[in-house]
């Protein structure tokens, strides 16, 4: 059942990946990258990593691909253009590809048995945050105030003389 | 027990159902099937709400406007949802010539689809969950926050420029609600302790005295926080006061402005299944789910509840939409970053207040307290009563 519903999920990500990056539209690519986002929260469902799934749906449905998208239709004029075959884009994702490959395979701890690992829930979660990581959680909390006030700051009308 | 026979008597009848396959078919079979039936259930329930509330609202509408609503097509008018589906499906579907035919066609089936499955996680009565998920809540603002790329797919896909300035117009409003709308259901899931929305229902089941339910509305920072959902819930659904998007004066039907026939009833479709999904979930968050008022009336079924709490909720979607006349849209973004967020997050410290002060009446009168001074603040700081002069104009930049 998960090895079939695993496969399905894979051909679905990587074809929605490889059609955004090589559909001549650029609209259409951003909206395959979007599909893309759905296949790899699919694959934290499939993992029993519910919180995680539903965030990347949250963050990169919601906001990322939305962000993606306005930013494309606000800043290029040539969005009906049909792109060209970009070479170079090819070595790096080839060169991406590679590096990760050899290090998945150098990893040691791959040839062991996988350990039993339960499905984290929400509250396990929430209860770490709160518990263990309030710092880093504090932290980022400030991080994202100084940008949301930075981009407010960067909109605002400027006062008339 | 005869009551509890009536409460569940959905939940024995899918059993019944079920119980045919059980020892014949796989279990994984029996899993899909019962899904299938929940799906099936679901869809037929909320699309015939859909179709009755969508002459209800013509008729009510009428009734404020002194007018009859439609009464031709059976009794009371009643069948003019049959008679309009008919109109809808026979009529001409026309795709604009440069129109990006790809996406112009997936956008009404994506906005449902994301519109429906919003649907699944509500509780509607004991029990009756369609789709039982850890993080309940966050799963429907997860599939909620898909609307806005389908809005825009609509918006681009039409290649017309009032399609374009409606998706443009219902992203910003959306976006910036969907702020106010999320925080406000913080402070509920912080005393619950909980995202699972049977949980929230199940930690407003007791009652004070016996008649005073512990819903979250009657808590200061659970009427604000209602308050505050219930307005940004219209935002989200696109009605008046807030219906900009689609400005018929304006920007004729913005994003749907290329839209004909059934791919415009999906459309309108998603839009009210959209309404029921933010209303069901405020009477799951505030409104005590599907709990009884009042202890001696636990007899009426649960579920009975929850469609009387959730046609309330309508009525008063419908109401404000035969009341208010249109918002500008600069007043709507006004209104939500200067008023609602600042309001959102004072509910979250209130609550806050309310647990530490031992949840009982010095909690209450301490987070009233909070929210009063928030509010009064507010108000003077934002005070942008003019006094008497010349009228100015301001354009677009």
């Amino acid at each position: 059942m998960s090895t079939v519903a695993f496969t399905i999920i894979a051909i679905l990500t990587l074809a929605a990946a490889l059609a955004a990056a090589t559909l001549p539209k650029l609209m259409h690519a951003a909206l395959s990258f979007a599909v893309m986002f759905v296949g790899i929260s699919a694959f934290f469902f499939l993992l029993g990593a519910e919180f995680v799934g539903l965030v990347q749906i949250f963050v990169y449905i919601g906001a990322v691909a939305v962000l993606i998208v306005f930013t494309i239709l606000l800043t290029r004029h040539d969005t009906e253009k049909v792109r060209g075959f970009n070479w170079n884009g090819v070595v790096v994702a080839v060169a991406v590809f590679a590096g990760l490959i050899w290090a998945i395979t150098k990893t040691k701890s791959l040839s062991q048995a996988p350990l039993q690992i339960e499905p984290v829930t929400v509250q396990r979660i929430g209860e770490l945050l709160m518990t263990s990581y309030v710092w880093p959680l504090q932290c980022v909390g400030v991080l994202l105030t100084a940008a949301l006030i930075g981009a407010l700051i960067l909109v605002m009308e400027e006062k008339r003389e | 027990m005869s009551g509890d026979a009536v409460d569940q008597i959905f939940i024995h009848a899918k059993q019944w159902l079920l119980s045919f396959m059980s020892g014949r078919a796989p279990d994984w079979l029996i899993q899909v099937a019962s899904s299938l039936i929940n799906i099936a259930v679901l869809l037929g329930v909320f699309l015939t709400l859909f179709a009755l509330i969508s002459v209800l609202e013509r008729k009510i509408l009428g009734r404020m406007q002194n007018r009859y609503g439609p009464n031709r097509v059976g009794p009371f008018g009643l069948f003019q949802p049959v008679a309009d589906g008919i109109k809808m499906l026979i009529k001409e579907d026309i795709v604009p010539a440069r129109a990006d035919k790809i996406v112009h066609f997936l956008a009404p089936v994506l906005i449902a689809a994301a519109a429906i499955l919003s649907l699944g996680v509500i509780p509607y009565g004991r029990n009756m969950t369609p789709f039982v998920i850890d993080g309940g809540i966050l799963f429907f603002f997860a599939v909620g926050s898909a609307t806005e790329l389908t809005v825009f797919m609509a918006g681009w896909g039409s290649n017309n420029k009032y399609s374009m300035l409606g998706a443009m117009r219902a992203i910003g409003q959306m976006i910036s609600y969907e702020l106010p709308l999320i925080i406000t259901v913080l402070p509920v899931v912080m005393i619950v302790g909980s995202l699972n929305p049977d949980k929230i229902v199940v930690a407003q089941s007791s009652y004070t005295f016996g008649f005073v339910p512990h819903w979250f509305v009657f808590t200061p920072w659970g009427a604000t926080a209602f308050l505050l959902f219930f307005v940004s819930g219209l935002v989200e659904s696109n009605r008046t006061p807030f219906d900009v998007p689609e400005g018929e004066s304006e920007i004729v039907a913005g994003h749907m402005t290329e839209y004909s026939g059934f791919k415009y009833a999906t459309f309108f479709m998603a839009e009210y299944i959209g309404m029921f999904a933010v209303s069901g979930l405020g009477v799951t968050l505030f409104l005590g789910g599907w709990h009884a008022p009042l202890r001696f009336l636990e007899f009426i079924p649960s579920y009975v509840w929850f469609f009387i709490k959730l046609s309330i909720l309508l009525f008063v979607y419908i109401w404000l939409r035969g009341t208010l006349p249109r918002t500008r849209v600069d007043q709507i973004m006004n209104f939500a970053w200067k008023f609602m967020l600042p309001m959102a997050f004072t509910c979250v410290v209130a609550a806050a207040v309310w647990h530490y002060t031992d949840r009982g009446l010095r909690g209450w009168l301490w987070s009233f307290v909070v929210i009063a001074a928030v509010y009064v603040t507010l108000s003077i700081l934002l005070d942008t009563r003019r006094k008497f002069a010349p009228r100015t104009y301001r354009f677009a930049e």
